[in-house]
């Protein structure tokens, strides 16, 4: 590559924005708003990590995604991941399960255990987690409009396995206004889909304190042609939205923002997505204890999960997205994550076969083990480009964020479906940009093979097991009390209707082995079914 | 919902684009959607979770001349077995029928046998995809 004349030396501007100068110095610092939100790791605004010592004390959790197939199969995955080295578990639903259907319902038909595990029954998660210590091993729903339904599996199986449930650790995503901007299983129109997730909160509150009833998504929203900035902005509306619901019904905001979460997304500028990291920990902090007027730290912490991205990885040339992946992670370990998480380098095609899924986590452990980055926290601290930036970042989410407040608020413009609108025709923009070579990618618009020939091995997909797990439905649904099921749904039904908090109803009927599609028709049958607003 | 074009002159192309299945990924098909508005189609998005039977019945109400499907979650084959006949009973055998998504190189040969004469694979271009819509229409 030849060297640049000055002449042709252009300005350099990061995808969230904000100008990109040559080098930086302490003024720049100072200009962008000097150390104010810096602080100490442990300490409010925990721009710098939320605790002290970090990863000194306990590295990042490993938790990869993984389902398929049958609880059976699921079962003996989450076995081969342990045995690995894995340290949580991070549960993927086939799409039946996802928006609330039973294996054996008509919509089903080609789609069970396709993209990951399905379940109808409370049968179906003890036969999943059958043999692994929910203690030792904290596990996370991938589930968003299904969410409340398996939330309650997801406590009955654990109380009947003897767990005490006060005492339980593991998250749901449950982040349903994410899922009308991006990645699409919702199932009941806005409001109720919004009152479900409160009803999640505040049983968990009470009933499951140590458990995450919510993990707020700016991943999907990034993947959905989001910008880093709007990602980390986005989620926090969509948190606060979550929070207003519940502080309505009476809760304290220190009686459960503690167990709030965050998912986010890694891939582009290196430095932009540790500023972001940083940023919105100290904005967050700042929100919390402003706005909200919390006092416990824990309720100011942005507890998060940092995941490589699909976004980032290419079709093309597969085998580059396990470096790809490597730079991820090492991102996700500087940005001081409290649980990481990569694609694999053949999920452009298929879902991850032990193999792949492995080196994604042989890559994670090769950070915690040879690469010293457990060792001090936030180690970019104190760079002139990475305070500057952090700065910069969060000035830019802050403005998003009045920016949303102005036009009405995130329910209001997911409701109406201009948030959608946004963030895909910047997509449309990334893509034409992708496809001229302006926005680079190797393998992709630089460095091709031609005639690249692809060598992934397909995950298989079993008609048989499909059938066998509808089989066991059957054989769920001949075993059971029906005169119980029927009193449950119809408890479900009632509580619904009268805006009461559905969670104790949900676990009485799970517990009677009721199904995820019979607890969901019950749910339609008062909410009704969400309509998506097409608008470009 | 119609969503309108760019003026062009001759008859505007009219394409429905449908997510079948359950499958909740439309950035791509959303993507595809502006490409073609902007190469002065008319567009028919139809949004998530298109049963065949849907996909057919708007196909034939619409009166489009392209049957576009995105499909990212892998039930391309299963729900194109079921498309066919629906089309083929509408008579619509003699529009264009095109898929793009998450389509392994093994399946593309089962999906043009199936009557989808264009197939674009995750990694298409654009303008191939508008391209080829542009030339094929009768």
């Amino acid at each position: 590559m030849s060297e640049r004349k000055p002449s042709e030396i252009r300005p350099v501007v990061n995808e969230s924005g904000i100008a990109i100068k040559p080098h930086y110095t302490a003024a720049d610092v100072e200009a962008s708003g000097g150390l104010a939100m810096l602080g100490k790791p442990g300490e409010f605004p925990f721009t710098r990590g939320i605790h002290a010592l970090m990863y000194r004390k306990q590295p990042w959790t490993m938790r990869q995604y993984a389902g398929f197939g049958n609880p059976q199969e699921t079962n003996q995955r989450f076995k081969y991941l342990i045995a690995n080295g894995q340290t949580g578990l991070n549960v993927a639903f086939d799409l039946p399960t996802q928006i609330g259907l039973d294996s054996d319902d008509p919509l089903a038909e080609g789609e069970v255990g396709r993209v990951g595990m399905s379940i109808d029954t409370l049968r179906d998660f003890e036969i999943a987690f059958e043999g692994i210590d929910l203690k030792e091993i904290t596990v996370s729903l991938t589930i968003n409009g299904a969410a409340a339904i398996l939330i309650a599996m997801y406590l009955a199986m654990a109380e009947k396995r003897g767990y005490d449930v006060k005492q339980l650790r593991g998250t749901a995503q449950n982040d349903i206004l994410k899922e009308f901007i991006g990645r699409g299983t919702w199932i009941f129109p806005v409001e109720p889909s919004i009152r479900l997730v409160g009803d999640t909160i505040e049983y968990c509150a009470e009933h499951a304190p140590k458990y995450s009833p919510v993990s707020v998504c700016g991943y999907h929203i990034r993947e959905s042609g989001a910008n880093p900035a709007q990602e980390m902005a986005y989620a926090f509306c969509i948190a606060k939205a979550y929070a207003d619901e519940v502080i309505k019904r009476g809760l304290a905001v220190d009686e459960f923002a503690g167990r709030l979460s965050y998912n986010f997304n890694i891939f582009g500028n290196l430095f932009e997505q540790v500023a972001k990291f940083r940023a919105g920990r100290g904005l967050w902090a700042k929100i919390m204890k402003e706005q909200y007027g919390a006092e416990k730290p824990g309720s100011m912490w942005l507890r998060m999960i940092a995941a490589g991205g699909g976004g980032g990885l290419t079709f093309e040339q597969p085998e580059l997205n396990i470096v790809r992946g490597a730079y991820y992670a090492l991102i996700s370990a500087l940005s001081g994550t409290q649980t990481m998480a990569l694609c694999s380098y053949d999920e452009a095609y298929t879902i991850p076969t032990e193999y792949s899924a492995r080196v994604s986590l042989r890559t994670m452990q090769i950070l915690i083990e040879e690469m010293g980055l457990t060792e001090t926290v936030d180690p970019l601290g104190g760079s002139y480009y990475v305070e500057t930036l952090t700065n910069q970042m969060r000035a830019e989410m802050e403005g998003i964020m009045a920016e949303v407040d102005a036009l009405g608020g995130m329910v209001k413009l997911v409701s109406e479906g201009i948030v959608q609108a946004k963030v895909s025709a910047q997509a449309y923009q990334m893509q034409r940009d992708l496809e001229s070579g302006k926005f680079p990618k190797v393998g992709v618009n630089k460095y091709r093979i031609p005639e690249e020939e692809h060598k992934v091995e397909f995950h298989p997909y079993s008609e048989a097991d499909a059938q066998k797990q509808i089989a066991s439905l059957d054989a769920v649904r001949a075993q059971r009390d029906p005169a119980q099921v029927a009193q449950c749904l119809a408890r479900v039904r009632e509580d619904a209707a009268a805006r009461r908090n559905v969670m104790p109803a949900l676990v009485a009927a799970v517990k009677a082995y009721a199904s995820v599609g019979e607890m969901t028709r019950e749910l339609v049958g008062v909410f009704g079914r969400y309509r998506e607003p097409i608008r470009f | 919902m119609n969503l309108g074009a760019q003026t062009n002159s001759g008859p505007r192309i009219r394409v429905l684009l449908a997510k079948p299945g359950l499958d909740g990924h439309d950035q791509g098909a959303k993507v595809v959607a502006r490409a073609m508005m902007d190469a002065g189609f008319e567009v028919i998005y139809t949004g998530l979770r298109q049963t065949p039977e849907n996909v057919a019945r708007m196909a034939m109400e619409e009166d489009v001349d392209v049957i576009a499907l995105s499909s990212l979650a892998g039930s391309h084959l299963p729900f194109c077995r079921k498309l066919k006949p629906l089309l083929e009973a509408q008579g619509l055998n003699d529009k264009l029928w095109v898929i793009g998504g998450n389509l392994p190189a093994q399946d593309h040969e089962a999906l043009r046998q199936l009557g989808f004469q264009g197939v674009f694979p995750t990694g298409s271009k654009l303008d191939a995809i508008v391209g080829f819509i542009r030339e094929h229409v009768k």
